[in-house]
């Protein structure tokens, strides 16, 4: 059943991937930049409290730690370094997953089990052209500018608690975080959302097409979509950082 | 036109459909009724491949359907408009791109050509005034009308009906039935009609299959149906409240 579904949603992927070229026809340029609104500026209220209290707490944990040996001014390197390479993209592709996708999963649900999948199949309207692609183009392109507003939210969270609790100044916390923080931190910190944000209209667009049994069946689809979009977005970022940083 | 060889379905464990055949002609308003779960809409999901036949074949002219793939497939589809039960309108749509929506991706038809020829199909099913409004702002009669309109705007040869009057009070059922008549006798399209509303099939059918236990147990005219001999007829019609011929035409009538 697993192996199955893993087919069936690889086989959705390849055709909403070599139907990209289709996206820049003005037929469905407007589906692509509706699609890249919901995913980026929709979800930029809870991003912002999302990112903010992360580099907080970071800060705040990090930084009650470094005190005990004098070094709390780290806190500028080990906030940014950690919201570049991990909890940036971590908890972007969460809260995306969490809302956008579990809205794609439910949008697609529905329409299956309303027929409207089915209306667009006879009229030779391929679903996955009309529906995938635009929502995979809008993964793709957000994700790593909606990770980067989190990165930089988080970082200024951290700054915040630093200045205010562990009294480093704004200016330390930078020179720290900027003698610390790497370009390859940031990059494959955009990788990581790149993937999660693939990962995410793939497992979302395939659960609302596998949705059945009405109401309950969207719901579930929802359901799952949230449960393995964590579970992968979770091992998928391990596996990134394990290749990166041996 | 339509034909069905021998064609099986078995869906959850149970048997759809049993070995079925039957053939639809040109220009013909061919109607297919049974209690529910029959298996009428799994046969009109067939003739656009929705389903794919365990067993047998569905030809629609000298095309084989059921084994058609890729682009063949989407050229046999091209001669279908299909008015789905629940209507099946994009409900983050207007009425008016709904309407226009397979000209719109399937055509390099200009915007204004396009509004155009929808304007013409929404007043065609007494729905002018309907382009800007959104689905949820539709009654049921006006979805499907709205679903009728989709259906034939890309002028297809054949259209399928999947229960067009459910859930519709008598007055709309009686709107949908004359435009489905209008469009055989307008535009001479064939028409495959499944429904259980056995007033409207006899109204509009030229001829009327009945489907019980995945298998076809009539198949004929509506002046042979109400006549029908066949106990599972009998029992359906009387269940409608038709017993003789004499009797429907008055029920029509008065």
């Amino acid at each position: 059943m697993v192996c199955r579904n893993t087919g069936t949603a690889m086989l959705m992927l390849l055709e909403a991937f070599r139907d990209i070229p289709f996206m820049v026809s003005p037929k469905h340029r407007h589906d692509v930049l509706h699609q890249q609104f919901l995913t980026a500026i929709k979800s930029l209220g809870v991003i912002t409290v999302v990112g903010l209290f992360t580099g907080m707490i970071l800060a705040l944990q990090t930084g009650l730690e470094l005190r005990r040996y004098g070094q709390e001014v780290y806190i500028g390197s080990a906030v940014t370094v950690v919201m570049l390479r991990e909890m940036g993209p971590f908890m972007t592709g969460l809260i995306i997953a969490a809302s956008v996708g579990s809205a794609i999963a439910a949008q697609i649900g529905t329409m299956t089990v309303s027929e409207e999948i089915s209306a667009l199949e006879v009229m030779s309207i391929p679903p996955a052209r009309y529906l995938v692609t635009p929502r995979l183009v809008a993964m793709i392109t957000m994700m790593p500018l909606v990770t980067v507003y989190t990165n930089i939210i988080g970082v200024v969270g951290g700054a915040i608690v630093g200045q205010t609790q562990l009294g480093v100044s704004m200016t330390a916390y930078m020179d720290n975080a900027t003698q610390f923080a790497a370009n390859k931190d940031l990059y494959v910190g955009l990788l990581k959302s790149v993937l999660f944000g693939i990962i995410i209209a793939t497992v979302a667009c395939h659960q609302g097409f596998s949705a059945k049994q009405g109401a309950v069946g969207v719901g579930l689809a929802t359901r799952r979509t949230v449960v393995v979009s964590f579970l992968i977005i979770l091992t998928v970022g391990y596996m990134v950082t394990r290749l990166f940083y041996q | 036109m339509i034909r069905f060889e021998k064609v099986s379905k078995k869906l959850g464990g149970r048997v759809v459909l049993d070995e079925i055949d039957y053939e639809i002609r040109k220009n013909e308003t061919f109607v297919i009724v049974g209690a529910s779960g029959a298996g009428k809409s799994v046969s009109l999901k067939h003739m656009v491949r929705l389903l794919t036949p365990d067993s047998g074949r569905v030809m629609i002219g000298d095309d084989c359907v059921s084994e058609a793939r890729g682009q063949e497939l989407d050229r046999m589809r091209n001669r279908f408009g299909f008015l789905f039960q629940s209507a099946a309108l994009l409900q983050w749509l207007s009425v008016g791109d709904n309407v226009g929506l397979p000209l719109r991706m399937k055509t390099n038809k200009r915007i204004e050509e396009i509004d155009e020829l929808v304007r013409e199909k929404l007043e065609m099913v007494n729905l002018g005034d309907a382009f800007d409004k959104q689905p949820a702002e539709l009654s049921g009669g006006m979805r499907k009308r709205v679903g009728l309109a989709r259906a034939i705007i890309t002028d297809p040869e054949i259209i399928l009906y999947d229960e067009p009057t459910s859930g519709l009070d008598p007055v709309t059922s009686r709107t949908i039935d004359r435009l489905i008549d209008r469009l055989r006798e307008d535009l001479g399209v064939t028409s495959v009609v499944v429904t259980h509303d056995l007033h409207s099939a006899l109204a509009i059918g030229t001829r009327i299959a009945m489907l019980h236990d995945g298998k076809i147990v009539e198949v004929s005219t509506p002046e042979q149906f109400v006549k029908s001999e066949n106990e599972i007829v009998r029992g359906f019609l009387e269940a409608q409240y038709i017993t003789t011929r004499g009797e429907w035409e008055d029920s029509e009538t008065s």
